[in-house]
């Protein structure tokens, strides 16, 4: 399924705090990252993949646009979904994400703009975030064609000619040749990722020194 | 569902992709082709007349395990926009950390060559290349003068490196506090607790028999012995991998230990890896490399010394020098977190067609690396199955002990989960010991960096490296490592000193059976 990535604006990472910033002690456990298209007129979204770095839940809100007259209105399209297994240790903290349509709570279609709600509830990370967003919509799907009529409607086949009882039936004959045919192309196309084993270049392994690059 | 198709389909993809270059594809293929000739097989149903074929001919299964095997050592593959770096190592800092660590490494072996004023590699000339040639079985009898080599690093030097190792978004505060580690690792990885321990290594529970503690004398042979040995031959018979690896968790019997083993890591003895053994030893007598007289070295201060394994030595040399001359070994570094280390042939510096990589197989040994190969020596005695043996275990398991990786077989979890284990199941020992200032890591450290080779008695480490192969994971050695301190948690509350607790430690092999760990930690649960 092709997909094409949306240009998309990522504002600043908003902290969500109860009381004053500057005076207590903990550091936010909960973030919020905005997210326009400000050149995309509302699409259908396809996927979103980002990489983590050390938040444990995210939840995404969507903006949608239900039909052309009324207001858009934000839905919750995730809810806590779980980056991190144990929010204290190091597992998930780094991977590659991939958030696709049918995980989803909701319809995803005309999606004007989103709010990712980044989650870190353990005291021992100094900062949280996502990193790389990139936002998918579908691709063109391949265009159909009308075939032809006389390629869908093939004329009913004559009969063949009754050959000779000692020359095999041609249909069963054309049928193996096809297979062999496959057969062949198959072999031709795979090609193996064996290594040859030479470790010198054209017989000389005369070395200097290890380089650090 | 559409996520977990796609990801089977890749996998797929990729373990055919391995597959195809190996020697397994081009047997399958041939025998396809001979079995045309067969009156069973027919063009119309050709697909399925070969497939049955090869269920009924043995090669199925070999393929199966082929693809077992295969599915053991790599990773599942990982998203798409996740660059390679990603793959060998998740994490930025550990990455960062062993790229130092690496470059400490070769600013050590290059400082060792212009010292010294050796070449990193020569081409030996025809004189002694005969030479080495006719000792080639003999090659311990040669004394050459290594007084000025040094090993480039031995497992402390490492330890310290992982000590030092920080998260740098980590809460890293002077103060105590909850968010302090006691022990000597600081990182957060996640580590399996004794109920995870349990679940996972079922099979090492009280009420399933083990070789090694129900095969004793004391115990009559019917209880367990006659019928684990028959199951045994009977999983050999059917040469099935996976059912050999289940098998093995309880432990292999001596007499078939080591045609489970080859099983296991599906090597079999073909012609052609004779060839390719053949075609290594040709590259060590034609090329001489520094990193020979490293091996050299360590195998004279560290098996040659060794009551067990002494008589070995020739060997060693003979494993060891073909393996840092195997270019296949590279591929490993794909889910390795380790490179190997670059160099460009004489006058051609920074041309990237006279690249290479040095040693050929991209591994520096470091001191103790024979004892990795040692007690293979007692399963193996054809030198090229030997070194199959030993190449499958390293690029399975052996690197993960000298690599900074957050992999839960990786040697940060191990310490990790060792401390861990200590900390939450003996805490006063490792309150006392720490007062002291013997941190138990400092004892334990080396023998999971060499697997235990060397500390324990020979027949003791191969059952224990049994379940290593047999769980596919190198959990076990930190569970040991946590049941020996305490077993020996009475003696050890007297100790007074790091020396003295060393001491106790090294005061010849700890004989124990196998099964301790899980025994002593279930009793303490």
């Amino acid at each position: 399924m092709s997909r094409i990535l949306v240009p998309c604006h990522v504002k600043g990472t908003v902290a969500l705090q109860v009381g004053d910033v500057r005076t207590s002690q903990g550091r936010p456990g909960v973030l919020v990252i905005d997210v326009t298209f400000p050149s995309v007129a509302p699409f259908e979204l396809q996927e979103i993949t980002f990489k983590n770095y050390y938040t444990a839940f995210l939840s995404i809100r969507v903006r949608q646009h239900t039909s052309a007259h009324t207001t858009a209105k934000w839905l919750t399209c995730l809810r806590d979904y779980c980056l991190m297994p144990d929010p204290h240790s190091e597992e998930g903290a780094q991977e590659y994400v991939s958030l696709f349509k049918h995980q989803m709570l909701c319809d995803m279609a005309r999606v004007s703009e989103l709010r990712l709600i980044l989650r870190q509830p353990s005291p021992l990370w100094l900062s949280f975030t996502v990193e790389e967003l990139q936002i998918y919509q579908q691709g063109p799907k391949s265009p159909s064609m009308t075939f032809p009529k006389w390629l869908s409607h093939p004329v009913p086949c004559e009969q063949p000619a009754l050959l000779c009882e000692s020359l095999p039936d041609p249909s069963r004959v054309s049928s193996e040749v096809q297979q062999m045919w496959a057969l062949t192309e198959m072999i031709r196309a795979s090609h193996t990722s064996a290594r040859i084993g030479r470790f010198d270049v054209d017989g000389c392994y005369d070395l200097n020194l290890l380089s650090y690059t | 569902m559409l996520q977990e198709e796609s990801d089977l389909s890749l996998i797929i993809a990729q373990i055919v992709q391995k597959l195809k270059g190996s020697n397994l594809y081009s047997q399958l293929e041939r025998q396809a082709w001979a079995s045309l000739q067969r009156p069973e097989i027919k063009l119309e149903s050709l697909k399925e007349d070969i497939k049955e074929f090869f269920k009924i001919s043995g090669w199925e299964k070999k393929l199966q395990n082929a693809v077992y095997g295969e599915l053991s050592v790599f990773p599942l593959p990982s998203h798409p926009a996740a660059p390679p770096e990603h793959l060998k190592e998740p994490l930025v800092y550990m990455r960062k950390a062993q790229g130092s660590w690496e470059k400490r490494i070769l600013k050590s072996l290059n400082s060792m060559c212009t010292e010294l004023s050796i070449p990193l590699a020569r081409k030996r000339p025809v004189g002694e290349q005969k030479e080495l040639l006719n000792k080639w079985n003999e090659m311990g009898t040669d004394e050459p003068d290594l007084s000025l080599f040094r090993p480039v690093y031995a497992p402390k030097d490492f330890l310290e490196v992982l000590i030092n190792l920080r998260n740098p978004n980590y809460e890293n505060g002077d103060s105590l506090s909850f968010r302090t580690h006691l022990g000597l690792i600081q990182i957060p990885l996640k580590v399996k607790d004794i109920p995870e321990l349990k679940e996972c290594f079922v099979e090492l529970g009280l009420n399933t028999g083990q070789l090694g503690i129900d095969d004793s004398t004391q115990v009559p042979p019917e209880l367990f012995e006659n019928e684990h040995v028959r199951i045994g031959q009977k999983v050999l018979a059917e040469q099935d991998s996976a059912a050999a690896q289940q098998y093995i968790r309880q432990g292999s019997p001596t007499a078939l230990r080591a045609e489970l083993w080859a099983l296991i890591l599906n090597i079999s003895s073909e012609p052609e890896d004779v060839l390719y053994y053949e075609q290594l030893k040709t590259n060590v007598i034609q090329h001489d490399l520094l990193v020979d007289s490293l091996i050299y070295k360590d195998v004279k201060l560290t098996a040659s010394n060794d009551d067990y394994y002494f008589v070995f030595e020739d060997y060693l040399y003979q494993v060891l020098l073909c393996f840092s001359r195997d270019t296949s070994v590279l591929s490993h570094f794909a889910y390795n977190s380790a490179s190997p280390p670059k160099s460009y042939i004489r006058g051609k510096l920074g041309l990237e067609e006279y690249a290479v990589f040095y040693p050929p197989n991209g591994v520096i040994p470091f001191h103790g690396f024979s004892m990795y190969v040692a007690p293979l020596c007692f399963l193996y005695h054809e030198p090229s199955k030997l070194y199959q043996i030993f190449r499958e275990m390293y690029v399975r398991f052996f690197f993960r002990l000298h690599s900074i990786s957050s992999h839960p077989s990786g040697i940060v979890s191990l310490c990790l989960l060792f401390e861990t284990l200590l900390q939450t199941y003996l805490p006063q020992l490792f309150y006392h010991l720490r007062e002291i200032g013997a941190q138990p890591l400092r004892i334990s450290f080396k023998w999971m960096v060499r697997a235990f080779s060397g500390y324990l008695a020979t027949d003791q480490l191969l059952l224990l490296w049994d379940r290593i192969l047999g769980y596919n994971s190198l959990e076990i050695l930190a569970v040991l490592a946590a049941a020996v301190f305490a077993f020996r948690a009475v003696n050890l509350m007297e100790v007074t000193s790091l020396a003295a607790a060393e001491v106790m430690r090294n005061n010849r092999r700890i004989i124990i059976w196998c099964g301790i760990p899980v025994y002593t930690l279930l009793k303490l649960e």
